[in-house]
């Protein structure tokens, strides 16, 4: 496909790198001339300088011939006008970064169809509501939601003192038969597995599981580690996630206290959000932050614009004994050192959205298929996490998952049917309809029929 | 440095030339030639290093970055060069192997510049081969091993930096998001182009292997003619046909492009094209004038005139009369047009019009600077400001440029030919065009000068052809030193 990508910041190049590692045919257009060169050095992508609404600019890019143009420039005004120009002149499906909380309210959907936009995207309201799940079960590491609400999928790491341990995976089934779930994918170091019944688990295991919310308290109980909901969260700057995630988590009865070093994003933020606490000090100073209660609060997310304060301040409310930490970091490398230095939880909000945009991507590729309804990437992206709803036609429909051949590293993790979640065994089939989860290591799906052999 | 990647591709480029060492094989075996086990034995040489290579130097990392494209680049040319130069010597036409290496990087750089006296001797299929390297140099060789080999995963989007290394130019964009159908479309038009020019040469009465070689010889602006008189033998219809396809292969490739996805007014609108026809004009038209004396008519005259301006502007170097004997004033133009080279992104050589556009360009802006010092002003081309990082590479490469013909000369000057020869020599080899002037004219050869005066002329083409910064790169102590 041929793609249009403006704006190359962090969000623009997350999108740009997974879309052409898919192969799709992109140009990337940015008003500074380094950014272009430094993104068409290490991309295979072609580079145009200029203004995004600039129509000669948008022309030169060949936006005429685009299948999809992106907007993502650090000025939703200039998103929009952007998408506007590209879509009448030419482009088939637009995208925009609409991230302001003026136009994220009921207006957007009246902005949307205004300028006949294909998709409005903002990573910082997709964060937060990443960071609500997560303080919602503090257990995981990660949750990913499927289907609305009614199935997720988690990722646990499997402790020293961990009762699964040596375990098979045919025996953990057994023992724990109280609870309806599947473990999908094991990470262990670099490796990536699609486990069978006879793999044994191991302590400093990553596992995925499936199953519906509260089959997942059922085995996390069992297994002795369920974390009861945060319910006082302390958020350390007040940026524009720190804004959403505080009016969820205060429209749900937590508590919420943001740091915030600059006075007037202060007063803004509590004119915003009446039942938080907002905090006017610099979040780096150990002594405020104990002052403020860093010790007796369920969770603590740093969610500063510097990548290292951010990390660095973890690893402080960690060794306070904190319950819950979870880091924001916009950088990939910084990620995998973060695991390392022990930080469990992390959320890079530009590789949220690039997900997101891979599987608008890959469904507009798809479009006579089944439908793809969300996409996560799983483990440093060697593995993959897809919702799809299955076509009348597909292949796999009506025939026991028994009988099926599916391909090496893809696995079945779940299929909802009108809203009861089914964990699959060999006799289930999969009927039109039903939202099926696949599990796919070292596979580009787009299509259900693609786990055929 | 991600050295096993640097020697990994070159063991790869040298199983593609195994590959296209098959043709000239089937040549030989088609006109049941003695030079086949020859040919064979180099694909078996060829397969051996490149396999070998591909086989030891598999790296754990394909990430390259502009310094590991300049060096892949530069150690491929210099490996291509010595296995292709190898059927000439084991057969025994051209015994001497510095002979033949200083044949075959003349027809890898598309210069076209050779030691035969007597070409019409040569077998077929080593004829075939000789032209043969011309067509691939031309487009370029890398090039041609990113459009047929599949990208690996996490090298693509790197391997604009070998594309980068080995096309002339002073800025290489590509035509289409990916580097590989860059190529691909690249190639397209070249064999597309070709193809049409052989077609209409066989028309023309000449025949078809004949034709087929000068197709490669013209597309590639190579110049090795396979008859001792160059062009001179053939009729006025096959000299005009030559001189339109020299011109047309002169041209940005660009050019073509837009032209195929219909975009006329903006490839109308190049300023280099019209820039490269302006000066090929006004040259024409002052020889004609000039030599006309010496012609039987103005038809014949504007023949020759426009034959050789193209021949040398093109840097390809096929000749239909001996211009060495045209008076001074024809001889300087063509000498000068020499240095002018054709258009950049084509598969010419010199300078380039773009460069000469682009320097002439900031030449005013420096004297308007001094008239009005607190003006502010930028170069434009092409209807875009030229960066400054393009303005600083290109006085750094002009500066080189000027400085290796400088020290070539000085090292031919120990031969004992005239300041005539020895100048247009260096000149025409490192601006890959073939014949100069004096002792090296067109109706001479290379074949005089001593065996170390030959190595340097074909270090010469290989700087002209890579435009001197990769070389010097490859061979500079810092890069190999870990610092």
């Amino acid at each position: 496909m041929k793609i249009l990508i403006a704006g190359c910041g962090k969000i623009g190049t997350a999108i740009l790198s997974s879309l052409s590692a898919e192969g799709h045919d992109i140009t990337a257009i940015d008003s500074a001339a380094d950014v272009i060169t430094e993104v068409t050095n290490v991309y295979d992508v072609m580079g145009v300088v200029g203004s995004a609404a600039d129509c000669e600019t948008l022309r030169e890019a060949g936006v005429e011939n685009a299948d999809v143009f992106i907007a993502v420039t650090d000025s939703d005004e200039r998103n929009m006008l952007a998408c506007c120009f590209a879509s009448r002149m030419g482009a088939k499906h637009t995208v925009a970064r609409i991230r302001n909380p003026e136009y994220n309210d009921d207006s957007l959907h009246f902005i949307a169809r205004e300028l006949s936009l294909s998709l409005a995207i903002n990573p910082e309201k997709y964060a937060a509501g990443e960071l609500y799940n997560m303080l919602k079960l503090p257990s995981a590491i990660k949750v990913e939601k499927f289907s609305g609400q009614s199935f997720e999928m988690i990722e646990v790491r499997l402790k020293e003192d961990s009762l699964l341990c040596g375990m098979k995976l045919s025996e953990m089934r057994t023992k724990y038969n109280r609870a309806k779930f599947l473990v999908c994918f094991v990470e262990r170091g670099e490796d990536v597995y699609i486990p069978g019944g006879d793999f044994v688990l191991q302590s400093g295991d990553k596992i995925g599981l499936t199953a519906s919310p509260t089959e997942i308290q059922k085995l996390l109980r069992e297994l002795g580690i369920l974390k009861k909901q945060a319910r006082s969260v302390m958020l350390l700057g007040g940026s524009r996630i720190a804004y959403y995630l505080a009016k969820h988590l205060s429209e749900t009865g937590s508590n919420v206290k943001i740091v915030e070093r600059d006075e007037a994003r202060c007063q803004t933020l509590s004119a915003l959000l009446p039942r938080a606490v907002v905090i006017h000090g610099d979040g780096t100073n150990r002594e405020l932050l104990l002052e403020e209660g860093l010790r007796g609060t369920d969770a603590l997310v740093s969610l500063t614009g510097m990548n290292e304060q951010n990390i660095l301040l973890s690893i402080f409310a960690s060794s306070q004994n904190v319950p819950k930490v979870i880091t924001k970091i916009n950088r990939d490398e910084l990620e995998a050192m973060a695991e390392n230095l022990g930080l469990e939880s992390v959320i890079t909000p530009h590789s949220t959205v690039a997900d997101m945009l891979l599987s608008y991507v890959r469904a507009l590729e798809n479009s006579h298929g089944s439908h793809i309804e969300t996409l996560y990437r799983l483990a440093d992206d060697r593995a993959e996490a897809l919702e799809f709803i299955a076509s009348p036609d597909a292949p796999c429909i009506g025939t026991p998952l028994r009988e099926l051949r599916i391909k090496q590293g893809i696995l079945i993790g779940g299929i909802v049917r009108g809203r009861t979640p089914i964990i699959p065994a060999g006799s289930d089939c999969i009927q039109p309809g039903d939202r099926v989860i696949v599990i796919a290591a070292r596979h580009r799906l787009q299509d259900l029929s693609d786990i055929l052999l | 440095m991600n050295r096993k990647m640097v020697l990994f591709t070159t063991g790869e480029l040298l199983l593609l030339e195994a590959a296209l060492l098959l043709l000239p094989t089937a040549v030989s075996v088609l006109y049941r030639e003695s030079t086949t086990p020859y040919f064979l034995i180099t694909v078996a040489i060829a397969l051996c290093i490149g396999g070998a290579m591909c086989l030891l130097f598999r790296p754990q990392s394909r990430v390259i970055y502009a310094k590991e494209g300049f060096i892949i680049t530069t150690l491929s040319w210099l490996s291509l060069s010595a296995i292709g130069a190898l059927p000439f010597y084991l057969s025994g036409e051209i015994p001497s192997y510095t002979d033949a290496f200083f044949e075959t990087v003349s027809g890898f750089t598309t210069t076209g510049a050779s030691i035969l006296a007597n070409v019409e001797a040569l077998s077929r299929s080593l004829l075939f081969w000789r032209s043969f390297t011309h067509w691939i140099g031309g487009m370029g060789v890398l090039v041609l091993m990113m459009a047929i080999i599949p990208p690996s995963e996490g090298s693509s989007g790197r391997s604009i930096h070998i594309m980068r290394a080995e096309m002339p130019g002073p800025v290489v964009g590509k035509l289409v998001p990916r580097v590989r159908e860059t190529a691909k479309i690249l190639y397209l038009i070249y064999i597309i182009m070709t193809l049409t020019q052989f077609i209409l040469l066989a028309l023309g009465g000449m025949p078809v292997f004949d034709s087929l070689l000068h197709a490669f010889g013209t597309a590639g602006t190579g110049g090795f003619g396979i008859k001792v008189d160059s062009f001179a033998g053939y009729s006025p219809y096959l000299q005009w046909i030559t001189t339109v396809f020299m011109l047309l292969f002169g041209i940005n490739f660009n050019i073509y492009y837009l032209l195929l996805v219909r975009s006329f007014r903006s490839a109308l609108r190049s300023t280099e094209l019209w820039c490269y026809l302006g000066i090929t004009a006004v040259s024409v038209s002052l020889i004609t004038v000039n030599i006309l004396p010496l012609c039987t008519g103005i038809g014949d005259a504007l023949r020759h005139a426009a034959f050789q301006v193209a021949s040398i502007i093109t840097t390809t170097g096929y000749a239909t009369v001996d211009f060495d004997l045209w008076p001074q004033l024809s001889r300087a133009i063509l000498f000068l047009l020499m240095f002018v080279g054709a258009c950049a992104g084509s598969t010419g050589g010199g300078m380039k019009v773009s460069r000469l556009i682009i320097l002439a360009r900031s030449a005013k802006q420096s004297i308007y600077r001094m008239l009005h010092p607190r003006s502010v002003s930028v170069v434009r081309f092409e209807g875009k400001p030229v960066e400054h990082t393009t303005l600083d590479g290109l006085a750094t490469y002009m500066t080189l440029y000027f400085l290796s013909i400088a020290i070539g000369f000085l090292i031919l000057s120990l031969e004992p030919f005239d300041f005539e020869t020895n100048l247009s020599a260096i000149v025409s080899c490192f601006n890959n065009i073939g014949p100069g002037l004096g002792a090296v004219g067109p109706s001479m050869n290379y074949a005089a000068y001593s065996q170390p005066a030959k190595l340097v002329l074909a270090a010469a083409m290989l700087f002209g052809r890579l435009e001197i910064l990769p070389i010097l790169i490859a061979i500079s102590p810092s890069t190999w030193t870990k610092k």
